[in-house]
């Protein structure tokens, strides 16, 4: 997606040229710092702005803690179960040809496109009070919505394509001939995964992974709409961020922000890191030809 | 962009092409209960709700006066956010991927930070930076511009969220870019706008568009970033998405219903068009290389 773009060509060496030059530059980081870096550098000032006493109090009180370790615990449910997923997927998809894979693909990348409050919402109409499945839960005892699994649930659906996203296409660029080759050889299935095809999608799938564990631990739209917001129970770091700002503890709510965004930072670390090792050459060559290629036949 | 399809070179009446290659069962049964239980049952679960009114209950409440005012606000202002990062977007793609300059990569890195950022987090920074008081806020009020708790305010929030989609769509598309079609338009006498308007443009817009569409459909259904700058005034500053939490809150299901099934709808079609777009792209591209 990014970053594998080739050294700037030869400059305009005019008068014009310069300026046109200095102008976009000027424009381009104008708006960033206005828009990005603005913002971003205020989470840090506002969460240490009563000193580093109070931000390391802030991120150690009992709900706290227990939004951190709900946030944890339910990306380390998330993200095992749609790395599979991502897997089965991507070999289907890339594998095999069959009928309705276009469709497929399109199912599997619907979860991007929908608001984050729907991917909550149609867990309340299925297992919410009034919900098509809510009697039936309700004479069992089993809560569902605002409770840890419809955290859980929200969280998967809006992850869903993470994982197979990445792996779609450079398994697709990879064809089929290594996989083909080691079966006639005689290797079984998992054999021919985990030798032939694993080390050669390590780095996309641990982008992925990475990035579906990002969006797990930062989700606010759906989780926020499934939760019930029961402090210290049903609150994950981003609804405990909204809870304190609510309340109008400013200080409160950018700490445990800034542990978040520490979060992205370092997800974009590891991604910069993952492009500059291995799959920098692949990723850029897959992402080329599926363009250039396309979808039509 | 994924998914090249062979089916057409499978026989009549065949549905799965032979191969050699094992596990079809396995990872279809495995995709196949995943997609049920995570995306499609409940999103069917959403559709016969909403499919269970009465056509002209539903139509009252999808067309009341405050879900109207709120597709506005949701429509307009993710339509002036896509509109400037289109252009603030390609003039930061055009920068990076022409110019050398100190600082260059960084800017680079930093493009993809709304896409990794919580929204929650730069829902909290953007409405305390831009607050009356705020870092930035300070400086606009002499002006008598308020952003914070303001449609503009939503506008700068899906601003941040939708500019990685137009960067990192064109960046690319200009990277490809052919030089020698520049010299020979230069060459010939035109100016750099001329080259711009008849070399440049043409061949990047598919690909503006496309991020266009893309920061367009992030920006309607965008909620956390969107709901601490908004203000949330029922009428003037309340998003559609907020107004489907507000009528949960209230235990109208049927109305969250309603309200949910024309937001996937609208989704829907995005997603279509989008789809179109990048097949417009891929063929674009094929047909110059």
């Amino acid at each position: 997606m990014a970053g594998m773009h080739a050294a700037p060509r030869a400059e305009d060496r005019s008068l014009s040229g310069r300026l046109v030059r200095a102008a976009f530059i000027a424009i381009s980081l104008a708006f960033l710092t206005i828009i990005l870096v603005v913002p971003v550098v205020s989470v840090i000032g506002y969460a240490f702005s009563q000193g580093a006493r109070f931000y390391f109090d802030a991120l150690r009180t009992p709900d706290a803690v227990a939004a951190i370790k709900l946030t944890l615990l339910t990306a380390a449910i998330v993200v095992p179960l749609n790395t599979i997923f991502g897997i089965a997927a991507a070999w289907l998809i890339a594998k095999f040809d069959f009928r309705g894979k276009q469709l497929l693909v399109t199912i599997i990348d619907l979860p991007f496109s929908i608001s984050p409050v729907i991917a909550g919402l149609v867990f309340v109409l299925l297992f919410g009070a009034q919900g098509w499945m809510g009697p039936w839960l309700q004479e069992r005892n089993i809560s569902i919505v605002f409770a840890f699994p419809g955290i859980v649930l929200a969280t998967l659906l809006v992850t869903f394509p993470y994982v197979a996203r990445e792996l779609i296409p450079i398994m697709q660029m990879q064809g089929r001939e290594p996989e083909e080759a080691a079966v006639s050889l005689g290797a079984g299935g998992w054999t021919t995964f985990v030798r032939v095809t694993l080390p050669s999608i390590r780095w996309a799938l641990l982008y992925g992974i990475i990035l579906c564990n990002a969006r797990a631990m930062g989700e606010f739209g759906a989780v926020a709409v499934v939760s019930g917001h029961i402090r210290g129970s049903t609150t994950t770091m981003p609804l405990h961020v909204e809870i304190l700002y609510n309340e109008y503890d400013l200080t409160g709510a950018f700490a445990v922000a800034s542990l978040l965004m520490l979060l992205a930072l370092v997800t974009m670390g590891a991604k910069t890191m993952i492009e500059l090792y291995g799959s920098h050459r692949r990723r850029s060559a897959a992402t080329l030809a599926a363009q250039t290629l396309g979808r039509e036949p | 962009m994924i998914g090249g399809s062979a089916v057409a070179a499978l026989k009549p009446g065949r549905w799965v092409q032979p191969t050699v290659l094992p596990g079809f069962g396995l990872t279809l049964g495995t995709t196949g209960a995943f997609l049920a239980a995570v995306v499609l049952i409940p999103l069917a679960a959403l559709v016969l709700k909403g499919a269970s009114l009465p056509f002209d209950e539903f139509w009252r409440i999808a067309t009341e006066p405050r879900a109207l005012a709120s597709y506005r606000l949701t429509f307009g202002a993710s339509l002036l956010a896509a509109s400037l990062n289109a252009v603030f977007g390609f003039i930061i793609a055009w920068t990076l991927v022409r110019y050398s300059f100190p600082g260059r990569r960084f800017i680079d890195a930093i493009i993809d930070l709304p896409f990794a950022l919580p929204t929650a987090v730069s829902g909290i920074a953007l409405a305390t930076v831009f607050a009356p008081q705020g870092w930035l806020g300070r400086l606009l009020a002499p002006l008598g511009i308020q952003v914070a708790y303001s449609w503009l305010g939503i506008v700068v929030a899906l601003t941040l969220i939708g500019l990685p989609f137009v960067v990192r769509s064109v960046q690319p598309a200009l990277a490809e870019l052919d030089a020698t079609l520049e010299e020979a338009a230069e060459s010939l006498g035109a100016s750099r706008w001329m080259i711009f308007r008849s070399v440049i443009l043409p061949a990047v817009s598919p690909a503006l568009a496309t991020g266009f569409a893309l920061a367009l459909a992030r920006g309607i259904g965008e909620y956390g970033s969107v709901i601490f700058i908004a203000g949330n005034l029922p009428m003037r500053t309340e998003i559609t998405p907020l107004l489907i939490v507000i009528k949960l809150e209230q235990f109208d299901y049927l109305g969250a219903a309603a309200l949910g099934l024309v937001m996937l709808i609208v989704s829907f079609v995005m997603l279509l068009v989008i789809n179109a777009m990048q097949g417009w792209r891929a063929r674009r591209a094929g047909g110059r290389g």
